[in-house]
């Protein structure tokens, strides 16, 4: 038998969440939600766990915190230390409060751009990807979600079928994966 | 679900869907282009040509074409740079610190305040770039190796800290404005029936779909980028004042100056947000976003913002004469008696005292009080940063060398100019990309949305 994916179509958010939290109480897996905006309390219901962008940015930051250490280092006490005003140049530590402003900038830039690279690779969303939305009504104002029959054994097409209409469906669209 | 205190205002006027406010956002670009919007660009596209035309002639002829001389080294040019970053300030404030406290009024702001500021940090970048003269070798400020040896800039100095936080401020304001753009630009795409507009859009988009995961992802980044970029833009405005702070020049040399100089920038910036917004809301029909509710908070951003910069201005005059240091008074004596005394006036008129008239709420909720105020506003900080420059060079420490600044031709064309291609710029955002973040305003619609929010059905 050949896998059969669900799109259930809703016309509204809380709909969408009452709708999800019944399927997943009785056992069946929702694979994915298309929907217009953040749906928040979607999440936990359907499994879908939290992000690591956040450590990711600040992995990036301090990246960024320690190559500005090592380059106003390098640039300003050891390739060729400068006498400003008479004052010293001889260990970085000495000059350190001159330097802070460029190491927050550094690490900030580093931290932002980091994570939105990281952010648009893991998403895939990247200039000219196509998009993958099943319906072009979810960017607007209906909520879609993916139910695939190979995520749930369990229960046989029409069995599933039962259970999603027993929602309050939108619009609902059985094809051949 | 949840909602709001019914004391507060709504925040959406009048019954809408989600698929209003689709249409409502994307229905301005999908259709033809109104006979105002193209006798406005047309306007603003001859001024940004006379700026080019300035700045070709500057770089032709050398920095000598600006009204500087040996005493006034810095005038216009800083000025307008000042200014500049400045106004680019509420942008970030509005996207990034009001999202940190949870103002849902931002939503209908954030998108044209965050274009706002990334056209102003361009037009910003213009002034000190060309202000090297050798523009083509604008490129040395960055520590790349070179045939010179060991040459490096110089990471002790004010003006290349700027460098570091102009530049940075700029990236990360333009990526956090272009991720925010992104599911939006997927709605245009999917209603769009032109091929190519559709294709560009497309592309615009990324290919994105609006998955639950995208979504927790996209509000993760949103969050860490307000956090990131709330401590950036406090530092941006600093490091532009330690400009002037960190030099030996009485009437610049002040510990006050970086609170002083970022409470100023959200105060001019608010104002320029205000200018353009009550333009954009009568002339795109967004009165239903964009309502007394968000004028009112702004006014009110701008009345704590306006007495920091009148307390900033008390506080300065004070401690000139409290330091005992003469040449520090005289600086302050100069500046509110001298020839430049009418500059002094001028900002103290419109930064101090015309602010103060939005404590009476008709005016606070008045659009012509506001739309004029805020002008004058803009006005009075362009004078406060003409005045801070200019009176405390002009008359140094050697009488000999006392002089004054005259404006030339270029001065005045290339900061005309810089205005005409601000709006040229921000008239084709108008036009062409979403002006407000719609897919975040269908998240408070049936919090802060006034058919929702007092009603008992969800």
């Amino acid at each position: 038998m050949a896998n059969k994916v669900f799109h259930v179509m809703y016309d509204d958010d809380q709909k969408l969440l009452d709708a999800a939290t019944a399927l997943v109480k009785q056992g069946i897996q929702v694979k994915d939600v298309f929907s217009p905006f953040p749906v928040h309390g979607l999440d936990p219901i359907i499994g879908v766990k939290r992000t690591r962008l956040a450590i990711a940015s600040f992995m990036y930051a301090t990246t960024g915190t320690l190559l500005a250490i090592l380059g106003t280092w390098y640039f300003m006490i050891h390739d060729w230390p400068m006498n400003i005003g008479g004052k010293p140049n001889f260990t970085w530590i000495e000059n350190a409060p001159a330097f802070v402003p460029v190491m927050f900038e550094f690490s900030v830039f580093c931290g932002a751009h980091g994570m939105a690279i990281t952010y648009l690779l893991r998403n895939g969303t990247l200039p000219g990807m196509p998009a993958s939305n099943p319906d072009p009504r979810t960017t607007d104002d209906k909520f879609v979600m993916e139910i695939v029959t190979e995520d749930n054994h369990a229960f046989s097409v029409s069995d599933l079928e039962e259970k999603i209409r027993a929602t309050e469906v939108f619009e609902l669209s059985i094809k051949d994966c | 679900m949840i909602k709001e205190a019914a004391i507060r205002k709504p925040l959406i006027l009048g019954h809408k869907t989600y698929h209003d406010i689709t249409n409502d956002v994307v229905g301005p670009i999908e259709g033809k282009a109104p006979r105002q919007w193209k006798i406005a660009i047309s306007i603003a596209a001859v001024i940004a040509l006379y700026g080019v035309g300035s700045i070709m002639y500057l770089v032709g002829t050398g920095i000598g074409a600006w009204g500087l001389n040996k005493t006034v080294g810095w005038s216009w040019d800083i000025t307008n740079f000042v200014w500049w970053v400045g106004i680019g300030h509420a942008g970030t404030l509005i996207s990034a610190v009001l999202l940190l406290f949870r103002q849902r009024w931002r939503m209908a702001i954030n998108r044209s305040a965050e274009a706002m500021t990334i056209f102003a940090v361009l037009m910003a970048a213009i002034f000190p770039v060309f202000h090297m003269g050798r523009v083509w070798q604008a490129y040395w400020t960055l520590p790349l190796p070179n045939q010179f040896g060991s040459l490096w800039p110089n990471f002790n100095s004010a003006l290349m800290w700027d460098v570091f936080a102009i530049s940075t401020y700029f990236s990360v304001s333009l990526v956090f404005w272009y991720i925010g753009l992104i599911p939006d630009f997927a709605t245009i795409r999917d209603r769009m029936v032109k091929p190519r507009a559709k294709k560009i859009y497309g592309i615009l988009s990324f290919g994105w779909s609006g998955r639950a995961k995208h979504w927790t992802r996209f509000e993760e980044v949103s969050l860490v980028l307000a956090g990131i970029a709330t401590p950036l833009v406090f530092s941006v405005h600093s490091i532009v004042s330690m400009d002037f702070a960190t030099s030996v020049v009485p009437g610049w040399h002040a510990t006050i100056f970086p609170p002083y100089f970022v409470s100023g920038a959200v105060f001019s910036g608010f104002a320029m947000v205000l200018t353009l917004l009550l333009i954009m809301r009568k002339t795109m029909r967004l009165e239903a976003y964009i309502n007394m509710a968000h004028i009112e908070y702004m006014n009110i951003v701008i009345i704590v913002t306006g007495s920091i910069v009148g307390v900033a201005y008390l506080t300065e005059l004070f401690i000139s004469w409290y330091s005992g240091v003469e040449y520090e008074s005289y600086a302050f004596i100069n500046r509110f008696s001298g020839p430049y005394s009418w500059a002094y006036w001028m900002m103290m008129t419109c930064n101090v005292i015309s602010p103060q008239l939005f404590w009476f709420k008709k005016i606070r909720t008045s659009l012509t009080a506001t739309f004029l105020l805020s002008i004058v506003v803009n006005i009075g900080m362009w004078f406060e940063r003409f005045v801070i420059i200019v009176t405390s060079i002009h008359r140094d420490y050697t009488p000999g060398a006392w002089g004054e600044f005259h404006p030339s031709v270029t001065d005045i064309g290339m900061f005309v100019g810089t205005i005409g291609i601000f709006f040229t710029l921000f008239l084709l955002f108008a036009r062409y990309f979403p002006v407000l973040a719609l897919n975040e305003l269908k998240t408070i619609l049936k919090v802060s949305g006034e058919s929702y929010k007092n009603s008992d059905k969800h």
